[in-house]
C-alpha cells in the first residue's frame, strides 16, 4: 500500500516546496551574512528536489529521482568551491557582509 | 577559316609580364626581371608578325581578313544582349598592334638602360608591361565594351607611370590630372556606348557597320549625337581641344613612358577608335566637320605653344598633340588610311624624338631646359644624327617619313572644297611652326656652344642607342610604303576614299609643304645660330604675345577658375562642411550620444551590490514565469497591472 499518495496529498507536498522556495529567496535577498546566503541557495536546491521527487513518484517517472541525484551533485560540488571562496574572502576582506563585498562596479 | 592565330596571346604575354614583375619583382635578381619584362612584349610582337604572316605570307593559312576570335565563354548574357570577349584582326588592327607591340618593345629595350639607375626598376616594367596588356586589348577589341576595358585600363597604366615618381609632388598631381581629365572624355564615350546599344541593339563593331551600310539613307540625327559623343571621348584619350591639358603635365612621368605612351601609341587611340567606328562617322558629316575642325584647330592650337616652350620635353609634348590634330583633321576628312598613315609615322618619329630627347636628358644629368645645353653635337652623336633624322621627318621633308602622312592628310583635306581649302591652309601653317619649332629645338640642343660648361655629357649605353638607331631607320624610311599601296591595303577596314585631284594638283601641295618646312628651317637657323640674341628682342618687342603663348594662352588659368575652382567650392563648402560635416556628422553624433546616454542610466544598475542583483534576477524569474503562466504580454501586464494596483 502506498501511504504516501494516499494519506498525504500531492498538493501539500508542492505547497512545502513552493513554501521552501520562497524562503530561500527571501533569505538571499534580506541576509547580509555570507554562509547564511550560501545556505539559502541550498534551501532553494533542495525546495526543488522535493518538487521533483513529489512528481517523479505522482508519474512513476524514474527520471525526476535521477534529476535529483544530479542536482546534489552539483550542490555537493558548489558547497566545496563555495565555501573555499567563502573562506578566501574572509581571509581577504575580514568581513562576511554581503553589502560590503561591492567592488565589481563601475 | 583553317588555322588559328592565338590572338589572345597578344594581350596576355604582356599580362604575364606584369603579374610577375608586379607581385614577385621586387625580390627577383634585377637580370631576371629585366628578362621577364623584355620576353613578354617580344613574344608578343612574335605573335603578331607571325598573324601577319599567316594572313599575307606565302601559303595563307587564313584565307580572309577580319579573323575574329571569340572566347566560348560568353561575357554579358543579358535578355537580347550578348557581349563577348572578341578579339578582331582586320587591316587596321593589324597596323596598330605592329605599332604598339613593335614600338613598344623597342622602348622596352631603351628603358632597361634609361631606367637602371632608378629605385622601383620592377615595378616600372610591370605598369609598363600592363600598358601593353591593355593597349593590345584595346585594339583587338571587336566590341565597345571591350575596347572601353582596354581604353580605361591604359588609362589606368598613364596614370600610374605619370606619377611613377609619386615622392614628387608634381608628378603625382600631373597623374590625378591625366586622370580626372580623361574621366570627362570617357564620360562622353560611355554615353556614346549607351546610345548605340540603345539605338542599334548591339555593340559589336561589325554589325553597327553592316546595318549603317544597309541603310544608306539613314544620316544625321541620332547618328551625330553618337558621334560627337565619341568624339568627345578622343578628344580625351588624344589629347585635342579642348580636352588636351593633360598631356603637357603627363610629361612628369619617366621620358620613355612620354615615348610609348604620350607619344607612339596610347593617345592614338583616339584615332583609331575614329577609325574603327569610321562607318558612324561617314554617316554624319557634321560630327565629320566637327572632327577636321577640331584636329585642325588642336595643330596649330598646340604648335604656337610650342614655339616657346624651354622644356625640351614640353616642346615635344605640345607637338604631339599638334601632329594628333593632324590625324584627327585626315579622320574628319574621311581620310582614314592618310590619319592611320600619319599615326604609323608619327609613332616612329615621335617615340624617336622622346628617346633621343631621353638620351640628352640622361646625359646631362636629368636637366630638362633647352636653355642650358648647346653643343650637345660633338658629345652625343649618336643621338645627334638620330635626333636629326626625326626632325627633319617631323619637319615634312621628302623623303622622309611624316612628308608622306602628312602630305596625304593635307592633300585629303585640300580636295574637300572650299571649307577643306582654309582646313588646308591652317594645315600648311602649322606645317610651317612645326618646322621651326623643331629647328628650335635641335638647334638650341646640339648646336652651338654648351652653355652648361660644367656639365660633362657621356653618350648613353647602347641598350638606349640600339632604339634610336631603329626608330631613325624607320622614321627615315616608313613612309616609303607610299599612301596608295597603304591605303589599298586599309582599304577593307576603313574603306577607299575615291580622290578627285590630279598628279599635278598633288605635286604643287607637296611643293608648298616642303616650302614652309625649308623656310622654318631657315627662320631657325637665323633666329638661333646666327642672332640667337633676336629671339628675346622680339619677345620684348611684343610681350602681349609672348605673355600669353608662355602662359599658353592661359587655358589652365581659365580652367581653374571656371571649373575646378567651383568644383572645390562646392566640394568643400557644400558637400564637405554641409553633408558631410552637418549632415552626417551630425547623424554620427546623435548615434554616440545615445549610446552615451543609455550607458549612463543602465550604468546604474552595475552597482557591485549582491543583493541588489539577486533581487533582479528574482524580479526577472518571476517575469518570466508570470510571462509564460499567463500567455503573452497582454495577459502579463494586466496582472502587473492588477498587482500594482492593489
Amino acid at each position: 500500500m502506498n501511504l504516501l499518495s494516499q494519506e498525504v496529498p500531492i498538493s501539500w507536498y508542492l505547497l512545502l516546496s513552493a513554501i521552501l522556495f520562497s524562503l530561500g529567496v527571501v533569505g538571499f535577498l534580506i541576509k547580509r551574512n555570507l554562509i547564511t546566503v550560501f545556505m539559502s541557495i541550498e534551501l532553494m536546491l533542495n525546495a526543488v528536489n522535493l518538487s521533483f521527487v513529489t512528481f517523479a513518484h505522482e508519474w512513476h517517472a524514474v527520471k525526476g529521482q535521477i534529476f535529483v541525484f544530479f542536482v546534489m551533485m552539483v550542490a555537493a560540488a558548489e558547497a566545496a568551491v563555495g565555501l573555499a571562496i567563502i573562506i578566501a574572502v574572509f581571509r581577504a576582506r575580514a568581513t562576511l557582509a554581503v553589502d560590503r563585498i561591492d567592488l565589481m562596479k563601475l | 577559316m583553317n588555322g588559328t592565330l592565338n590572338l589572345w596571346l597578344i594581350p596576355l604575354l604582356p599580362f604575364a609580364g606584369f603579374l610577375l614583375n608586379g607581385i614577385v619583382g621586387s625580390r627577383l635578381p634585377k637580370w631576371l626581371v629585366t628578362t621577364i619584362a623584355l620576353l613578354t612584349p617580344l613574344a608578343a610582337f612574335g605573335v603578331v608578325l607571325n598573324a601577319a604572316r599567316s594572313v599575307f605570307g606565302a601559303g595563307a593559312a587564313i584565307a580572309s581578313l577580319p579573323y575574329i576570335e571569340i572566347c566560348p565563354m560568353g561575357w554579358i548574357n543579358a535578355g537580347t544582349l550578348h557581349i563577348n570577349f572578341s578579339f578582331v584582326l582586320d587591316q587596321l588592327s593589324l597596323v596598330m598592334l605592329l605599332v604598339v607591340t613593335g614600338v613598344g618593345f623597342l622602348i622596352h629595350i631603351y628603358s632597361v638602360g634609361y631606367m637602371a639607375h632608378e629605385d622601383g626598376y620592377a615595378r616600372y616594367f610591370s605598369y609598363l608591361n600592363l600598358f601593353l596588356f591593355f593597349m593590345t586589348v584595346l585594339v583587338l577589341a571587336g566590341n565597345a565594351l571591350l575596347m572601353f576595358v582596354g581604353w580605361e585600363g591604359v588609362g589606368l597604366a598613364s596614370y600610374l607611370l605619370i606619377g611613377f615618381y609619386f615622392k614628387k609632388d608634381s608628378a603625382a598631381n600631373a597623374g590625378k590630372k591625366a586622370f580626372i581629365v580623361n574621366r570627362i572624355g570617357d564620360f562622353g564615350f560611355l554615353i556614346g556606348m549607351f546610345l548605340l546599344l540603345a539605338t542599334f541593339g548591339t555593340l559589336t563593331f561589325s554589325e553597327i557597320a553592316a546595318k549603317l551600310t544597309a541603310n544608306p539613307a539613314w544620316q544625321g540625327g541620332i547618328l551625330t549625337t553618337i558621334a560627337l559623343c565619341l568624339l568627345l571621348g578622343a578628344t580625351g584619350k588624344s589629347a585635342q581641344l579642348p580636352l588636351y591639358i593633360w598631356l603637357p603635365d603627363a610629361m612628369e612621368g619617366p621620358t620613355p613612358v612620354s615615348a610609348l605612351i604620350h607619344a607612339a601609341t596610347m593617345v592614338t587611340a583616339g584615332v583609331y577608335m575614329i577609325a574603327r567606328t569610321h562607318v558612324l562617322f561617314n554617316h554624319s558629316p557634321f560630327a565629320l566637320g566637327v572632327v577636321a575642325v577640331i584636329g585642325a584647330a588642336t595643330a596649330l592650337f598646340a604648335a604656337t605653344i610650342g614655339l616657346v616652350q624651354n622644356d625640351i620635353k614640353r616642346v615635344l609634348a605640345y607637338s604631339t598633340i599638334s601632329q594628333l590634330g593632324y590625324m584627327f583633321l585626315g579622320c574628319g576628312v574621311a581620310a582614314y588610311s592618310a590619319a592611320i598613315f600619319h599615326l604609323m609615322t608619327h609613332a616612329f618619329f615621335k617615340a624617336l624624338l622622346f628617346l633621343a630627347a631621353g638620351s640628352v636628358i640622361h646625359a646631362v644629368g636629368g636637366e630638362q631646359d633647352m636653355r642650358k645645353m648647346g653643343g650637345l653635337r660633338k658629345k652625343l652623336p649618336i643621338t645627334f644624327w638620330t635626333m636629326t633624322a626625326a626632325v627633319f621627318a617631323i619637319a615634312g621633308f621628302p623623303p622622309l617619313a611624316a612628308f608622306y602622312s602628312k602630305d596625304a592628310i593635307l592633300y585629303a583635306a585640300y580636295l574637300q572644297g572650299p571649307g577643306g581649302m582654309a582646313l588646308w591652309f591652317v594645315g600648311v601653317v602649322t606645317a610651317l611652326l612645326t618646322s621651326l619649332y623643331m629647328f628650335r629645338l635641335w638647334y638650341m640642343t646640339f648646336m652651338g656652344e654648351s652653355r652648361s660648361p660644367e656639365v660633362h655629357p657621356h653618350e648613353s649605353p647602347w641598350s638606349m642607342l640600339g632604339p634610336l638607331v631603329i626608330l631613325a631607320l624607320l622614321s627615315i624610311g616608313g613612309g616609303w610604303i607610299g599612301i596608295e599601296r597603304f591605303g589599298a591595303f586599309l582599304a577593307p577596314a576603313t574603306g577607299l576614299k575615291v580622290e578627285a585631284g590630279t598628279p599635278h594638283l598633288e605635286l604643287m601641295l607637296s611643293g608648298v609643304a616642303v616650302a614652309v618646312a625649308l623656310l622654318g628651317w631657315l627662320i631657325a637657323d637665323r633666329l638661333y645660330r646666327q642672332k640667337p640674341a633676336e629671339p628675346a628682342q622680339m619677345a620684348a618687342a611684343l610681350p602681349g604675345a609672348y605673355k600669353v603663348l608662355a602662359n599658353k594662352y592661359y587655358v589652365d588659368e581659365m580652367y581653374g577658375a571656371t571649373v575646378v575652382k567651383p568644383l572645390l567650392g562646392f566640394s568643400r563648402y557644400v558637400l564637405g562642411w554641409v553633408v558631410d560635416v552637418g549632415l552626417l556628422g551630425g547623424l554620427t553624433w546623435l548615434l554616440a550620444s545615445m549610446a552615451v546616454f543609455a550607458g549612463a542610466v543602465l550604468q546604474r544598475w552595475q552597482s557591485g551590490n549582491l543583493r541588489s542583483y539577486a533581487a533582479w534576477l528574482a524580479a526577472g524569474a518571476a517575469a518570466v514565469l508570470l510571462f509564460v503562466l499567463y500567455g503573452g504580454w497582454p495577459a502579463s501586464m494586466e496582472l502587473i497591472l492588477k498587482v500594482a494596483g492593489r
